[in-house]
Parts: structure tokens; C-alpha cells; sequence
């Protein structure tokens, strides 16, 4: 491995935490301290309230990536890190879409969020709100399919991940 | 038994046994201070400013090996307090500070001193706590000591709002903690100690590169075994002067910016280095590009594994506590038959020889009628025979006191090495002062940086500290003069400083002794002076040459190897 490459990968990291006050400003802070990308961010508490989760999707070299994850470890609340990007892992987000829909578009629009597996959780009679789960090239796809000028807004909450098979991350 | 949060605060302290506590009164610990009226284990320093309150727990850390603790109010208390303590933070010092914050109904409410400490404080400090809640101050300032000293140690801030103070609950002190989410590492992989060992073996041109992890983990003794037996040469970060004694053969002296011409050139040509408890920072290598182009094999021991592969690329890491590891390997070397290869070492060793006989520390004292300061840094060691406690501020004076004061005993050097904070002196010393009543503390400093902390003389005056100021005064803001002379075309903007005040009268004013020098044969007089008025503080004001640069020099950015020795090389 060449030490300072400027190969710029794309990186998903999950980690827990405390769930405590301030955990997350922790995070956060630690990433503009340092100057490294945050893409996405998404976190919860997890089934024991005493956690959360957190997904972390962001870029840098692999000795830009293998600092993030050392500083994330030296964090006292947090618990535990892992890039999932490391191995065979699952990602998802989710995208809520509100869409003009009047007249032929109508029917286009129900057609689209067919084909791309989204359901129509909102309907006026001049509005839809389609929901879409799916990995971020999957919503950007379906995005694009759309006319971009029947968009009126659009929400991602940004990607979750998880590591495929046996591979779990827990306390 | 039941008390109140104030009671529990000082008990907690009690538990901890803490002796000397730093601090400054204000509106929102004002319970905690009546808790600390009422009684005299914990004995209170009254500092002038809260900045000087984290210097002196400071210097009170790094001249022991215990936590330093402070307690400052909400609002101007706590930001007043941040220098200090991101100057801890930088320099990995075991710290508590306490800081009182506005009542709990009241934060949120732009409160008058009212400031958000926690999230001011967050990025130096290692932690840091708000208790919202009377119950849990007793575990939150047990797992801010915890936190603090142990790991790589740094400080730990509490704050308290003021109703929790005066709140009531049962008190029972945790007699241990544990926190899930924090497990350092402090044995050293055996696997990884067996490479190194190998590698340190096999060397043909090895060099032992320690920093400010070896002081903070008391872990001299052991690298002073280890050097000796492997007979390799060591140098020493700026953080870690004293961590091998500086007069002994095989100490090269400290490598750097300002790093001596042999440990430079031995650090970037040696074909194995073992660096222990330091990192590689931009101060000690210069650039890591010109570093790499040299190929030499790394092992790094370090207790964070976040210094380690940071800014230099390492084949051995090692994690844990440098004592622990340093022992494990000394325990590995004395199980092994192997000895290192004697005739290459012999022929480094040599070339070392050759490099040293450069003499780059050289000066001329005799040539003028100016005092130059490196020959008060030099008559300070002889007069104090080595053995003093020495603070320094930031600038040319501390380089020289790293330079020419040769530390033999680890914790005896106390300075701001990582923030580079000027004002750290003479508070630093306070605390240096009080831990080691009777021992002789000197704080070098410029009339700069004294003058960022000067109410502190103050504070010496009350708690009747006989701290030697030892001031290198050239009338510049030296270290900006230097960079200005030879960067900026001899454009001093705003590096003169005009309208100094009469330091000695100064010091009188204060109620200390105070002593101009303008000759450099009443310098060691002035010292000896100074030294035998074991009582009183004395203001030594030393007008020295203003013209003097720091050498050797490598400028920012360049390699470790392009030194400039002297005037000559500019």
C-alpha cells in the first residue's frame, strides 16, 4: 500500500454509541475538526435505549479512512467502529418524494414508483408523496427518471448499512 | 449519608486526594466554595486569572505523576480556562477541571455567564461532562479522574450547574469505575514485540526516538536499560527532554526544528528507528515527504493507535503503555542470546561522532560586551548543578532552555510544547512550586510571555512561592523577530516591543526581589544570588543580545537534514 495516495474511496461507517447528550456533536465535531467529508449521516437508538447506531458514509484515501476510524475509536463514548466498506455489506436509505401530479402525469408518476418499487403514501388531487427505500444509486436513478420539474421537494434520510451474514456489530 | 452537591464536589476531591486545588471564585460555584471554607484538606489556590489556574494544576501534573485539578465558574471562568486547558490537551496531561455553570432551568436562556462550556471545551479536552443530575457528580468526577490519568492521559472537564450544587442525596464514593466504551490497550502484542526486537537487532544504523509518552509514563528507567544494553543513540523530543538523562554518551540531544545537528541527521539516515511515546508531529520531522525519501524501518510503541501511521508510515506498531512495552522488550532481550552487530554499530557510531564534532550548539559569550542568552540557559544548569525544576513560556527562550539546560531526570522540564502557549511559565511554575516545596524552580521566559501571565506574581506573593524568574529580555518578540529576519526581509512588523516596564521594580512592586543584569559578568553572580534566597521570589531581568537566533533551524516545511547552523548558512 502506497502511504499518502490520493486515491479518494467512498467509505460506510457504522459504529455505536452511548446515547448520551452531546455523542453525536462529538462525532460530528471530530469530522470538521479534522477536515474529513461527511457524505451522510444517519443515527437512532438501537433496541438497547442505552445505544445508538450510527451510519457514516464518507470518502478519503485509506490512510485518511484508517485515521477516521482510530479517531472515532478514541471517542470515550464511543463503543465500537467498523467500515463496512471493508466487506460484503447491505445499504439502504430512504427517499420521500413530493411529486406534481395532474393530468397524463398522473398516471406516469404511479407508473414510475411501480417500476421502481415505491409506494404512494400521499395523495391530493394535484399531489403524490412517493416513498422509495433502496441504495443511493437506486433513488439518484429514480430521481433522474422523473421530471425534474414536477419535483417539489424531496427528503433522503441518508444510508443505514449493515454487514451481509454473520459479520454483526453489536456490544 | 446525605449531602448536599457542594459537599459531595469537595468529598469527591477528598476521595481522590487531591492537596491542592486551583482556582478562582465566581457566582455559580459559589456553594462549592463555601463547602471548601468549611474545611482544610483540599487547600485552595487563588490564582489572579482562570487561565493561570489550569497552568499551575498543569505544571503541578507534569511535575508529578498526578492529576492537576482546577475549579473555575460558568461563563468568562470556563472560556478564560480554555487556553489552559487545550494547552493539557495538546501535551496529553492528566487534568480534572471543575467549572460551574448556570442553573439548570437557566441554561439554554442566554443566562448571564451563561456560556455553553461543554461544547466550547469539547475539542480539547478528552472528555467532559454536564451533571444534570444531584446523584451523578460522586461517579461523574470518579470517571473524570479515571478518564483523565489513565491512557494517553488529558484533561477531563465537569461542569455543574449551580441548583445541582445545592441539592441533596445520599453520598457513596465509587471506589472503582468502569466505562464499556473506554479499554486502552496496555500490554504490547508479544508477536509485534518479537519484530521489533528482531528489527533492532539486525540494525546496521539504529536510532531510539522518545517523546513526552515516556515522561507521562514514567517509563524512563526502563528506556534508560534498554538504550544502554542495545547501545544504540537516543534523542529526545522537545516534550521528552529528561526522559534519557542529557548527559550521558550515548543522548545525541533533542532533534527538531531546533534539534541538535547530530540527532537531525541520525534520525533521517538511521536504517531502524524505535520511537516511543512521541509522533512524528511536523516540529520533529519537518516534512514527511523528505522524511520518506530516506528508506529506514519504523517501530512505534504509543498507547494512542491514533499517533501511530498519522503523518509517518510504520512497519511495527506496537499499542500499549510504553512502560509495560518497554519492559516486555527488555524482558524479550534478556531471553535472547542475540546481541546487536557490534562492528556496524561501531562504524554508525562513528559517523555520529563526526556529525556531533560540529559542535552546532557552539556560541561566542566573550566576543561582546552583550550577554548571550544561551550563556545564561548554561550558567542557570551550572549554577542549580542540573537538578532544577525548569518552566519556560514559548519562543527563542525556550528553545535555548531545551537546548542548553541538560535535563538528566524526567518531569523536571515543564513547557508548552504542542499549543506552544505563551503565559504557561510562571503559573506552571506555581504548581511546580507547590508540588515540590523546598526544590529550586526556575521559570525561563521572555518579557513577552511574561507579560501574558504577569498578575500570577501575585498569587506567588500569597502563597509565598520562591520561584526564580529567569527573563531573557531582547526587547523583541524573538521568535517573530527570527522568522521575520529570515523570511520576511528584516520587516519586523510588530515584533518591537516599546514601552516595557521596569521588570525589577516590577517584581519589587509585588513584594519580590527584583534584579536587572546588563553585564555578562554579573549574570552568574545575579544567579547565585537569586538561588540562595531559598524564601523569596526573584525576578531576574536579563538583558541579553537582540539580536540572537535560534540554531540550528529547520524551517518549516523543509526536511530534517537542510539545517541552518548558524548566521553564516542564511
Amino acid at each position: 500500500m502506497k502511504f499518502h495516495n490520493d486515491t479518494s474511496m467512498r467509505h460506510v461507517i457504522s459504529l455505536v454509541i452511548e446515547n448520551e447528550s452531546g455523542a453525536l456533536s462529538r462525532v460530528s465535531g471530530l469530522f470538521s475538526a479534522r477536515g474529513y467529508n461527511i457524505e451522510s449521516l444517519t443515527v437512532a437508538p438501537t433496541e438497547d435505549a442505552s445505544l445508538s447506531r450510527m451510519t457514516i458514509v464518507t470518502s478519503g484515501s485509506d490512510d485518511i479512512v484508517e485515521q477516521i476510524t482510530k479517531q472515532l475509536n478514541k471517542l470515550v463514548e464511543v463503543v465500537k467502529v467498523v467500515d463496512l466498506s471493508e466487506s460484503a455489506h447491505i445499504e439502504r436509505e430512504l427517499m420521500l418524494v413530493k411529486v406534481r401530479a395532474t393530468g397524463k402525469d398522473r398516471d406516469e408518476m404511479k407508473r414510475l414508483a411501480d417500476i421502481f418499487r415505491g409506494r404512494i403514501i400521499d395523495v391530493t388531487d394535484t399531489t403524490y408523496v412517493i416513498e422509495l427505500t433502496g441504495t443511493q444509486a437506486k433513488l439518484d436513478s429514480f430521481v433522474g427518471a422523473i421530471d425534474a420539474g414536477l419535483i417539489l421537494e424531496t427528503v433522503r434520510s441518508g444510508i443505514c448499512g449493515v454487514g451481509r451474514g454473520e459479520r454483526v456489530l453489536k456490544v | 449519608m446525605v449531602l448536599t452537591g457542594a459537599e459531595i464536589v469537595i468529598r469527591c476531591l477528598q476521595e481522590e486526594k487531591v492537596d491542592y486545588l486551583f482556582g478562582y471564585p465566581g457566582g455559580a460555584v459559589l456553594y462549592i466554595y463555601d463547602e471548601l471554607f468549611k474545611q482544610d484538606k483540599v487547600r485552595h489556590v487563588l490564582v489572579r486569572h482562570e487561565q493561570a489556574a489550569i497552568h499551575a494544576a498543569d505544571g503541578y501534573a507534569r511535575s508529578t505523576d498526578k492529576v492537576g485539578v482546577a475549579l473555575v465558574t460558568s461563563g468568562p471562568g470556563a472560556t478564560n480556562a480554555v487556553t489552559g486547558i487545550a494547552t493539557a490537551y495538546c501535551d496529553s496531561i492528566p487534568m480534572v477541571v471543575i467549572s460551574g455553570q448556570v442553573p439548570t432551568a437557566a441554561i439554554g436562556q442566554d443566562a448571564f455567564q451563561e456560556v455553553d462550556t461543554v461544547g466550547i471545551t469539547r475539542p480539547c479536552v478528552k472528555h467532559n461532562f454536564l451533571v444534570r443530575d444531584v446523584r451523578d457528580i460522586a461517579r461523574t468526577i470518579k470517571k473524570a479522574f479515571f478518564l483523565a490519568r489513565t491512557g494517553r492521559p488529558g484533561p477531563v472537564l465537569v461542569d455543574i450547574p449551580k441548583d445541582i450544587t445545592a441539592q441533596k442525596c445520599e453520598f457513596d464514593y465509587p471506589q472503582s469505575v468502569s466505562i464499556r466504551s473506554y479499554n486502552p490497550v496496555l500490554k504490547g502484542h508479544q508477536g509485534q514485540i518479537k519484530k521489533a526486537l528482531q528489527l533492532l537487532l539486525e540494525a546496521k544504523r539504529p536510532m531510539i526516538y522518545t517523546g513526552g509518552g515516556v515522561v507521562l509514563g514514567d517509563a524512563s528507567d526502563k528506556l534508560a536499560t534498554l538504550v544502554r544494553k542495545l547501545g544504540f543513540p537516543c534523542t529526545n523530543t522537545l516534550m521528552g527532554l529528561g526522559g534519557y538523562p542529557a548527559t550521558d554518551r550515548q543522548y545525541v540531544g533533542m532533534l527538531g526544528m531546533h534539534g541538535t545537528y547530530e540527532a537531525n541527521m541520525g534520525m533521517h539516515y538511521c536504517d531502524v528507528l524505535l520511537a516511543v511515546g512521541a509522533r512524528f508531529d511536523d516540529r520533529v520531522i519537518g516534512s514527511p515527504a523528505h522524511f520518506a525519501s530516506e528508506p529506514r524501518k519504523i517501530i512505534h510503541i504509543d498507547i494512542d493507535p491514533s499517533s501511530i501511521s498519522k503523518r509517518v508510515k510504520v512497519d511495527v506498531p506496537i499499542v500499549g503503555d510504553v512502560g509495560e512495552v518497554l519492559g516486555e522488550m527488555l524482558a524479550a532481550l534478556d531471553a535472547t542470546t542475540e546481541k546487536p552487530d557490534q562492528e556496524s554499530l561501531a562504524g554508525w557510531w562513528k559517523q555520529i561522532e563526526e556529525w556531533r564534532r560540529r559542535d552546532c550548539l557552539k556560541f561566542n559569550q566573550s566576543d561582546s560586551g552583550l550577554i548571550k542568552p544561551q550563556y545564561v540557559i548554561q550558567k542557570l544548569w551550572e549554577v542549580t548543578g542540573g537538578d532544577a525544576f525548569v518552566t519556560s513560556d514559548v519562543g527563542q527562550h525556550q528553545m535555548w532552555a531545551a537546548q542548553y539546560y541538560k535535563f538528566d531526570k524526567p518531569r523536571r522540564w515543564v513547557n508548552s510544547g504542542g499549543l506552544g502557549t505563551m503565559g504557561f511559565g510562571l503559573p506552571a511554575a506555581m504548581g511546580v512550586q507547590l508540588a515540590h516545596p523546598g526544590s529550586p524552580v526556575a521559570c525561563v521566559t521572555g518579557e513577552a510571555s511574561i507579560q501574558m501571565n504577569i498578575q500570577e506574581l501575585s498569587t506567588c506573593k500569597q502563597f509565598r512561592l520562591p520561584i526564580k524568574v529567569v527573563m531573557l529580555n531582547n526587547r523583541y518578540l524573538g521568535m517573530v523577530r527570527q522568522w521575520q529576519e529570515i523570511f520576511h526581509g528584516n520587516r519586523y512588523s510588530e515584533s518591537y516591543m516599546d514601552a516595557l516596564p521596569d521588570f525589577a521594580r516590577l517584581a519589587e512592586a509585588y513584594g519580590h526581589v527584583g534584579i536587572r543584569v546588563d553585564q555578562p559578568g554579573d549574570v552568574e553572580g545575579a544567579l547565585r544570588e537569586a538561588f540562595k534566597r531559598k524564601s523569596e521570589l526573584v525576578f531576574l531581568d536579563i538583558q541579553v543580545d537582540q539580536t540572537e537566533n535560534v540554531y540550528p533551524m529547520v524551517q518549516g516545511g523543509k526536511g530534517l537534514t537542510d539545517m541552518i547552523l548558524s548566521a553564516e548558512d542564511l
